[in-house]
C-alpha cells in the first residue's frame, strides 16, 4: 500500500529515499548475486568442487544458499512481504518451508539408499 | 469483574468486517494460490533431486548440455540462461514499478511499466522455446547400449566432442524410413537418424582418433573416457543411434534428464505464458481506465504477485537445472 513502505534492506545497512529507489537497489543486488553464481559455475574453483560438507560439494552449497538469498529478496521486496503484517508473512513462509524441507529430506534420503543399491547390488546396470 | 464487562472494542472485534491480517480478500487468496503452487513446483524439483541422487555418478553435466547462444557458434555454457534469468528479474522490476505507480494512481506510468513487463515475458518465453528447439535437435549425437547407457564421442587429439557426422562412414543400405503408406496402415516409424548404427560403428573403427566417453563421472567431475581398445570393445554393446532428445531417450545421458527438463521448464514456461495473458488483460483494463474508476490499482498488485512468483520459481529452476 502507499503507506508504510519499509525502505531499508540488509537490516538497515542500506537505506533508500523512496520505494522506487529501493526496487532498483534490490535489482542491483540480485544481478550481482546472479553474476557471482554464473561466474562460479563457469570457473568451478577447485577449493569448492573438491571439498564436501554433509556429502555435498561446497560449490553446490554456495549456489543453494545464494538462491535462497535471492528468493528472500524477491519475496520480501518485490512481493512486498516486508510491508505485510508478521502474521501473514509467517503463514506464507513457514508453511512451505516446513513441508518442503520434510519432502526434500525423505526424497533425498530414499534416493541415496537406491543409489547404494544400484552401486553395490548384484545387478549389472551398465551393459 | 472487569472480564465480564463488554467493551466497545470487543464488539468491533467480533462484529465482522475485520481484516486481522491487514490484507484484502483477493490478495490473500492470491497468496494461498501461490503457496499451493510453490508446493507443486517443490514436488517437481524434489522428484528431480530424487532421480538425480539415484543416478548421482552418471547424471549429465548441465554445462556440457546448454552451451548455445543464438546467432553465435561455439561453446558458451550458461551465458544464455543467465541472460534469460536477468530478463525475468528485469520484468519483475518493471512489474513492481507498475504496482508502485498504481499506488500513486499514475495511470500513464502503470501502462508503460505493464507494457515492458509483458515484453520481458515474451522475450523469456521466446528464449525458452529456442532453448527447447536446440535441446530437441541435439548437436553431437550418440549411441545407446543394450542397457540404455549413452556413449558419446571425443577426439583423442584435441579432447573436443565429436559429432557423428565428423567420423561416420557412408555405407549404402536398403534400409529406408518405414512410413504408414508402405505396408500396414497403422504401422510406421518416426524419422530415422542421419546415420545407421553400422555406419557409426564402422566410422569409429576406421578413425583412430575417436574415443568413447561414458556417462560415468570421475573424481575430477568429468565424464570418463575409454581407451582406444575399450572403445572398440564397447561398440559391441551399442544398439541404437540417438540424435537430440525426446521423451524416451536423449543423447545427453540419463533418460530422466530430458524428461525432467521438458516437464519442469515446460510447466514453468506454461506459468509464464499464463502470466503474460493475465498481464495483458490487466494492461488493457488499465488502458480502459477500469482501475482509475475503481479508485485503486489492487488488481495490478495481485497479478504482480503472480508474476514475481514465476520469477521466484525460475530462480530455483535455474539453480537446480543449470548450476548445481
Amino acid at each position: 500500500m502507499a503507506h508504510g513502505h519499509k525502505l531499508e534492506i540488509f537490516r538497515g545497512l542500506w537505506k533508500f529515499k523512496s520505494n522506487t529507489q529501493k526496487i532498483w537497489g534490490v535489482l542491483a543486488f540480485l544481478t550481482f548475486i546472479t553474476a557471482i553464481e554464473v561466474g562460479l559455475g563457469i570457473a568451478k574453483p577447485r577449493i569448492f568442487t573438491h571439498n564436501y560438507f554433509l556429502g555435498m560439494k561446497l560449490l553446490n552449497w554456495i549456489f543453494i544458499i545464494l538462491t535462497i538469498v535471492k528468493a528472500y529478496y524477491i519475496a520480501w521486496d518485490f512481493m512486498h512481504l516486508r510491508d505485510e503484517k508478521s502474521s501473514v508473512r509467517r503463514a506464507i513462509v513457514w508453511t512451505p518451508v516446513f513441508l518442503v524441507s520434510y519432502l526434500i529430506f525423505i526424497m533425498l534420503f530414499e534416493a541415496d539408499y537406491i543409489y547404494n543399491v544400484y552401486h553395490s547390488g548384484f545387478i549389472k546396470w551398465n551393459f | 469483574m472487569d472480564s465480564t464487562v463488554t467493551t466497545g472494542t470487543e464488539e468491533n472485534v467480533w462484529g465482522g468486517g475485520n481484516q486481522p491480517l491487514g490484507v484484502s480478500y483477493g490478495k490473500l487468496m492470491m497468496w494461498f494460490f501461490i503457496v499451493s503452487d510453490a508446493l507443486t513446483f517443490s514436488g517437481f524439483l524434489a522428484a528431480y533431486g530424487f532421480s538425480r541422487f539415484k543416478f548421482a555418478d552418471t547424471w549429465p553435466i548441465a554445462d556440457e548440455v546448454f552451451t548455445h547462444v543464438p546467432f553465435f557458434h561455439g561453446n558458451y555454457p550458461m551465458y544464455y540462461v543467465a541472460f534469460m534469468t536477468f530478463i525475468l528479474i528485469m520484468s519483475s522490476v518493471t512489474m513492481v514499478l507498475a504496482v508502485d505507480a498504481g499506488h500513486k494512481l499514475q495511470r500513464n506510468k502503470v501502462t508503460w511499466y505493464m507494457f515492458f513487463t509483458i515484453i520481458g515475458g515474451i522475450i523469456f518465453v521466446g528464449s525458452q522455446a529456442w532453448e527447447w528447439k536446440t535441446f530437441i535437435k541435439g548437436d553431437f549425437g550418440a549411441l545407446e547400449t543394450k542397457g540404455g547407457r549413452i556413449l558419446q564421442f571425443v577426439d583423442a587429439n584435441s579432447g573436443e566432442r565429436l559429432a557423428l557426422k565428423d567420423f561416420s562412414e557412408t555405407i549404402p543400405s536398403e534400409r529406408v524410413n518405414h512410413e504408414r503408406n508402405k505396408g500396414i496402415w497403422y504401422y510406421g516409424e518416426t524419422a530415422l537418424p542421419s546415420y545407421s548404427l553400422n555406419e557409426v560403428v564402422q566410422g569409429v573403427k576406421a578413425n583412430d582418433n575417436v574415443l568413447i566417453r561414458t556417462e560415468v563421472i570421475n573424481d575430477e567431475g568429468h565424464k570418463t573416457l575409454l581407451t582406444r581398445e575399450e572403445t572398440i570393445e564397447k561398440l559391441n554393446d551399442a544398439v541404437l543411434v540417438v540424435e537430440g532428445a525426446n521423451l524416451i531417450r536423449n543423447e545427453y545421458g540419463s533418460r530422466l534428464f530430458a524428461d525432467f527438463f521438458f516437464f519442469i521448464t515446460g510447466f514453468h514456461g506454461f506459468h509464464v505464458v499464463t502470466g503474460i495473458l493475465i498481464n495483458l488483460i490487466i494492461f488493457f483494463n488499465v488502458l480502459l481506465g477500469t482501475y482509475e474508476k475503481r479508485g485503486h490499482y489492487e488488481m495490478v498488485e495481485k497479478v504482480g504477485l503472480y508474476w514475481h512468483f514465476v520469477d521466484l520459481v525460475w530462480v530455483f529452476v535455474f539453480t537446480f537445472f543449470y548450476l548445481v
